[in-house]
């Protein structure tokens, strides 16, 4: 029984320090981001002696500089606004043909259920160059609705959606058409209310994908002041690569808020992706 | 009696196209014309300055299969899923085990693991190539070597496949800590009266009855990884030498259809990759077969 003890305490040990290494490796990057973007140039460039930590004092104010210089506030702007629109698009359609393929009978469904199907097989990359096209001729490069467009509609949430409404109980739907109510109504004020959860998972997978997307902002917004954040970085990096400290502090400024909020709601992002385990 | 329920069949059916016909217009327009726009693209050359395409047959695909370019960056592809992959799914899966044995301080873990998951890749590869940089970075200042992280083609594709792993751990073991979740708990029990150490245990128990878990997220990261562009994007500059052992076959596509503005070629390469990866996809159907137990 001793040995038992010693032995699960031993392993314990081991876990721990495992767990503590890999803690710190997925850290050093965070860590550095910060440290180079509060120093100088001359500090962060400097090879002996090699500077962890800044020497000059702590240089919050690159942050400033870089905020206003860069124009970081219409990069969140724009980014803020094509995530709202993707997610409330995305929610609104997937939500109704869930519940359609879910909840109600008719022809065709199996057909149309199976197109949704292979959308969600077929790598996205394919899509693009048309995509491209459609928006460069209704004249929406460089314009919000240009980074929304190909997120109107979601192959993944109607799935995901599907399956939360065939979840639901069936004695719920039958007690309200006894009473009169049309689906319309049984759809908004019965079944909806109860798949909240499916649409917290896809409202954060859209959120989440919209954020980390690079190729379509960086093809669709071309312009400095129409883009997002992910693609802002990318311009910054082409034309700022040697100013480190600037690099990193307008790094740390483009992930912040995500940061932010994914602390504030951990518990709905890690069983939104548990549940949803959709592809970003 | 008949025919009052098919009124309300038909009533249904109504409802239901309607609430369908959204999402299935969209599908329609932004997915499905473009995917067979872009196959029929793939055999046409574009015109310059929007004059429209011109059907050249396969004289695309002639090109693209005879450029060792194209070659380089399948191969180059694949070697980047090689690492991201059994790497990032192995480390997960430790991880995860690890965190579902109830230790203190787990949560604190799980949220620093999952971190990278909720960054923007453009800022993460910035990062990384700072720390790689062969002059002031961080890693060759630490262990005081002149390694050329990025620029030397021979470790160029590891340094690269690192930040991969890096990026996906936190999300694979997400997936593998809800599927540890579904394990009943009896199966350990028994095991541990019957003497059985903790890794007899993971090998006998927790492998087999997560192997489900285990073949979606193979399944997912292969496919991702097959496709992987904002990395590489970000951290191989045009410039760099390193750039033909690297680039995987999106960035490839990328720079041809919207850098050089060859969208038929570009095209091309885009179908060449989706052939490639529905082959892998269907292969791997084959080998859920084999490999995985369902209860």
């Amino acid at each position: 029984m001793e040995n038992v003890r010693t032995r699960d305490r031993v392993n314990k040990i081991i876990m721990y320090a495992i767990l503590v290494i890999m803690a710190f490796i997925m850290l050093v990057p965070f860590v550095w981001m910060i440290l180079t973007a509060v120093k100088t140039n001359q500090e962060a460039i400097s090879v002996s002696p090699f500077y962890i930590f800044p020497q000059s004092g702590w240089h919050w104010e690159n942050f400033a500089k870089v905020w206003q210089s860069y124009n970081f506030i219409i990069l969140y702007k724009n980014t803020l606004l094509m995530i709202f629109f993707r997610v409330v698009c995305a929610c609104l359609t997937a939500t109704m043909a869930g519940y359609a393929f879910g909840r109600l009978n008719f022809r065709g469904k199996k057909v149309m259920f199976s197109l949704v199907l292979i959308q969600m097989m077929i790598p996205s990359q394919i899509f693009i160059i048309p995509q491209y096209l459609m928006v460069s001729k209704m004249g929406l490069l460089n314009t919000v609705s240009g980074l929304v467009f190909p997120g109107i509609v979601t192959a993944f949430g109607t799935y995901l959606l599907k399956t939360g409404y065939q979840g639901l109980p069936k004695d719920l739907e039958e007690a309200a058409s006894i009473d009169g109510c049309n689906i319309g109504q049984r759809f908004l004020r019965i079944m909806m209310p109860l798949t909240r959860s499916s649409m917290v998972s896809l409202g954060i997978f859209t959120a989440l994908f919209a954020f980390k997307d690079l190729m379509w902002p960086m093809i669709v917004c071309t312009r400095a002041e129409t883009t997002t954040l992910s693609a802002g970085l990318a311009k910054m990096q082409g034309q700022y690569g040697s100013d480190y400290p600037t690099m990193m502090a307008s790094a740390v400024l483009a992930i912040i808020p995500m940061i932010v909020i994914y602390i504030i709601f951990q518990k709905q992002f890690v069983e939104g992706i548990a549940t949803s385990g959709g592809k970003l | 009696m008949k025919k009052q329920l098919s009124a309300a069949a038909k009533n249904e059916s109504r409802w239901a196209w309607a609430f369908i016909a959204p999402t299935m217009l969209g599908l329609i327009v932004l997915n499905f014309y473009p995917a067979i726009n872009t196959v029929y693209q793939s055999f046409c050359k574009t015109g310059d300055f929007g004059r429209g395409n011109v059907f050249i047959g396969v004289q695309n695909y002639i090109e693209a299969f005879g450029a060792s370019e194209t070659w380089h960056s399948i191969w180059n592809t694949i070697k980047y899923a090689l690492i991201e992959v059994p790497f990032g799914v192995c480390i997960a899966l430790i991880l995860a085990v690890f965190l579902n044995k109830k230790l203190k301080g787990t949560s604190a873990f799980r949220t620093i693991f999952f971190l990278p998951m909720v960054c923007a890749p453009a800022a993460v590869a910035m990062v990384w190539k700072w720390l790689y940089n062969q002059q002031f970075g961080l890693l060759n200042n630490i262990f005081h070597t002149k390694i050329a992280w990025i620029s030397d083609p021979k470790i160029a594709w590891i340094s690269i496949g690192v930040i991969g792993v890096w990026s996906v751990i936190g999300y694979n073991m997400v997936l593998f800590i809800s599927g540890l979740q579904e394990i009943p708990g009896d199966y350990y029990e028994a095991a541990e009266i019957d003497g059985a150490t903790g890794i007899r245990q993971f090998f006998h128990i927790t492998v087999p009855l997560l192997s489900p878990t285990t073949f979606f997220i193979v399944q997912t990261r292969v496919i991702g990884a097959l496709t992987v562009f904002d990395l590489m994007f970000m951290v191989m500059d045009k410039t760099n030498v390193a750039l033909q052992n690297t680039q995987s076959i999106v960035y490839l596509f990328y720079t041809y259809a919207f850098t050089n503005g060859d969208k038929g070629y570009g095209a091309t390469l885009v179908v060449i990759l989706v052939a490639f990866i529905m082959l892998v996809t269907v292969i791997m159907q084959r080998a859920e077969k084999k490999f995985v137990f369902y209860s």
